[in-house]
């Protein structure tokens, strides 16, 4: 198997944590994983991304020109990387935040409100698990309890709350793939 | 086996040093490393008699690596491009008072501030001396996070071996990215005793000086003479992967992060009959010289990539004394080259 | 006439700036430090006689800013240049911009022997007790106990000194013209801040001497506060710690 994603959005969005998750859980399945931020001050100007490698092949470049999925979280993200997305990939939108169509007719649309989800969960800053949840859900790249275990490694010991609302966000997410 | 940990580049190497019995660190933030102080801070300041100090400088922070390791200490620093060109004159000290240490560049975009973003134009800088007067760095150039960890553990002893600074060459691809690492077992035994020359007290000794000069010329020329031939012992040290060069059509040598990005390449031709093969040097000094020539004498064309104008290219040829054609192909200023178009450059080598 | 002459500094752009947008965080302090500056030299009628020396730090796209002949320095090291432009060129205004890690870390010597020799130089000091640019890691000018990147327990004045003090420091030196610390956290302090900077570069015009202006600047970004957050801190932290005022003037020694 193989997916090569890019997730992208504004920082503060919880972009570089969305792929941390995916890479997190691949390696406790036993694969192949490479992360890679965008970093420097060009963050503080509003936009951050992130590319994730997950293979059952030893990870060559961990660039990656031509995605094949993507995550848009924000309308800038959608306009700079869906012309690159590999024909027949997957575009995740983050609809609440983008109104515009896909103009790609060779790709899979996935479109999940998911500023929406999190505001009925009382807590915006879940949007990222929702669209992650979606993608799990979509791609199977990762099991959905491979990516609670990561979160629970990741966020430690003492956020029990914060781990819940966010696999609640995850459920969530998930839910728009499975019905 | 031991557990998988999901590691920054930048923090591995930092959790390498101190697995490595590294207890003593000085540094000055800079972008694209600072991860790896701000690692060191966290960790360090928890240990017991270990240090950490943000220097006020990069030369502050050299010229105390310099006391650290003149004292015995197992040391460390860290920077990136323009930080290192600042350090130079205190590695030339370290070199030529042969103190061991651990110097690591996650190299940007240059000259100048330069850029940020990966590069890789410090190749002349790390491999042939970098500041005045003739010496070398042994020169490690990891192209994963796992070789990140297992060589800055190597670069540690081999510098005490030879009692010569050891520089780690990343670039900020490495620096940043988060691949799975493992830390195999280290036993602090293996770290050599430095009592036979670091300073200290000297009861029951006679004083002993650590001098990086001699006015007499007949004397500075035999401190060199020893330093060269440390240089000639060390070239046993040389490491390097090969990858396809049976029968390939054509041979790309690429160090570091570029390396990784050839092996796509390498796929993608394959998929289009096009046989690659791939010589990439682990040390950059000492260098594969024999195992390039080796291939040389087999295959007729070389492409050389780097983010850089052309600078390992040079030593290629050397390697390849005429053997075969070596073309270069390069990005700078922070771009990082694609495996796409390097590919259509070895296409347009095969026509 | 006070309010109204307070919005004409905020509002209207000085003719010093440029157009191009600035890319500080929101809430950040340099944007308005840069606007002092500009209506310093709008005032005095020197911009187009001006040479300014952006630093390495969030101001580097000073020369972006400011509508004048600007250079970029290494890091630290812009007093040295200035000295040397001002050197070749003595009948032009000269000034640096620098943050705290430039200044009072990487650049302490230069900062300290420029202003021993007395060079005819202006310099603008920014201190926010923090690293920006590089993403908040501790400066010379961290309060003790202040939790950044690099003292992620806190500063400990045993093993990391107490914060210093530059303009205290520089005051100890015979040559300086003129030494002044100022914040921006109140309309009050915006207009003293501003007498201060034009002050500053007035003793460059009347050949005086050095003169250097800290001012007392947020980082919300870094701080990991909102701007609103970030002003209070400055007033209820550093301000106690960096006593606003002037600490040398040759006008009024001699
Ligand atoms: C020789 C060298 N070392 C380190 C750096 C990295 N660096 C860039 S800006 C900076 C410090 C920024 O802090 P400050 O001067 O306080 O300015 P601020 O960004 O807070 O305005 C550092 C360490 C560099 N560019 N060059
Ligand atoms: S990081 Fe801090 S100093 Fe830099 S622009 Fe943002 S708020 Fe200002």
């Amino acid at each position: 198997m193989l997916d090569e994603i890019i997730i992208a959005g504004f920082g503060g969005q919880g972009i570089l944590l969305m792929g941390r998750l995916i890479a997190h859980a691949g390696m406790l399945e036993g694969k192949h994983v490479a992360w890679m931020p965008s970093y420097g001050p060009e963050m503080r100007g509003g936009t951050a991304n992130c590319t994730v490698i997950i293979s059952s092949e030893e990870v060559a470049s961990p660039v990656v020109p031509n995605p094949l999925s993507l995550i848009a979280m924000n309308l800038p993200s959608l306009d700079k990387f869906e012309p690159l997305v590999e024909k027949g990939g997957t575009i995740i939108v983050n609809q609440s935040l983008i109104s515009r169509n896909i103009y790609r007719d060779d790709v899979e649309v996935v479109k999940v409100p998911a500023n929406d989800i999190a505001n009925e969960l009382g807590n915006l800053r879940v949007a990222n698990m929702v669209a992650l949840g979606s993608y799990i859900a979509k791609s199977k790249s990762v099991k959905m309890q491979t990516v609670f275990e990561a979160l629970e490694q990741t966020l430690g010991k003492g956020s029990e709350k914060i781990i819940e609302l966010n696999k609640e966000a995850l459920k969530r997410g998930e839910k728009i793939i499975i019905g | 086996m031991e557990e998988r940990l999901l590691m920054k580049g930048n923090e591995a190497i930092g959790e390498a040093a101190i697995h490595a019995g590294c207890r003593y660190y000085f540094g000055y933030p800079i972008t694209p490393q600072s991860e790896l102080i701000a690692y060191m801070a966290k960790r360090l300041l928890k240990i017991k008699g270990a240090t950490f100090i943000q220097a006020e400088s990069e030369i502050a922070a050299i010229n105390m690596v310099y006391g650290a390791s003149a004292a015995g200490g197992r040391v460390m620093t860290s920077s990136s491009s323009p930080g290192i060109s600042l350090k130079q004159e205190g590695i030339s000290y370290l070199a030529c008072a042969e103190l061991p240490c651990v110097i690591v560049n996650i190299m940007r975009g240059g000259p100048g501030l330069g850029s940020i973003q990966p590069a890789q134009g410090d190749y002349f800088q790390a491999t042939k001396g970098g500041g005045h007067g003739d010496y070398h760095l042994i020169v490690f150039a990891p192209s994963s996070v796992q070789e990140l960890v297992d060589l800055t553990i190597r670069a540690f002893s081999l510098a005490d071996k030879y009692r010569n600074p050891a520089m780690i060459l990343g670039d900020g691809l490495l620096g940043q990215m988060m691949e799975p690492v493992q830390f195999k077992e280290f036993d602090e035994k293996n770290i050599p005793s430095k009592e036979d020359w670091a300073l200290g007290s000297s009861h029951g000794r006679k004083p002993r000086r650590i001098v990086p000069f001699d006015l007499d010329p007949n004397e500075l020329e035999k401190i060199v003479n020893k330093l060269g031939q440390k240089y000639q012992d060390m070239q046993k040290e040389v490491e390097y992967e090969v990858v396809n060069i049976d029968n390939p059509d054509i041979v790309i040598v690429a160090y570091g992060s570029i390396a990784r990005i050839v092996k796509t390449t390498i796929q993608k031709a394959k998929q289009e009959g096009i046989n690659i093969g791939l010589v990439r040097p682990i040390t950059l000094y000492p260098f594969p010289y024999a195992a390039i020539e080796e291939v040389a004498n087999k295959v007729d064309k070389f492409l050389v990539t780097e983010m850089s104008l052309g600078q390992m290219v040079e030593d290629v040829k050397l390697a390849v004394k005429g053997k075969s054609q070596v073309s270069f192909y390069g990005r700078t200023g922070g771009v990082v080259i694609s495996p796409i178009e390097i590919l259509q450059e070895v296409k347009k080598l095969l026509d | 006439m006070g309010v109204k002459k307070l919005m004409k500094q905020v509002f209207t752009k000085p003719k010093s700036l440029t157009d191009v947008p600035f890319t500080y965080c929101p809430g950040c302090h340099h944007g308005i430090i840069h606007r002092l500056v500009a209506e310093a030299m709008d005032d005095l009628n020197i911009a187009e006689d001006t040479i300014g020396i952006a630093p390495v730090g969030c101001a580097v796209f000073a020369y972006l800013f400011f509508e004048c002949d600007m250079i970029v320095a290494a890091h630290g090291r812009a007093p040295a240049i200035a000295t040397g432009i001002k050197r070749v060129k003595p009948d032009n205004i000269v000034f640096t911009y620098q943050g705290d890690g430039d200044l009072a870390s990487i650049g302490t010597a230069e900062i300290v022997h420029a202003a021993n020799r007395g060079e005819k130089i202006t310099v603008i000091f920014v201190n926010n007790a923090i690293y920006g640019m590089t993403g908040g890691q501790m400066a010379p000018t961290t309060l003790e106990g202040q939790i950044t990147q690099t003292s992620p327990y806190g500063r400990d004045s045993k093993t990391m000194g107490m914060p210093i003090r530059i303009c205290e420091l520089l005051s100890t030196l015979n040559s300086p013209a003129y030494i002044a610390r100022v914040a921006l956290t109140k309309p009050a302090y915006i207009v003293k801040a501003k007498k201060a900077i034009k002050k500053a570069f007035q003793y460059q015009l009347d050949g005086k001497g050095f003169a250097l202006v800290e001012v007392l600047s947020t980082c919300p970004t870094s701080w990991g506060l909102s701007p609103k957050e970030a002003n209070e801190w400055l007033n209820e932290k550093m301000i106690p710690y960096y006593p606003l005022g002037e600490f040398k003037n040759v006008e009024e020694v001699s």
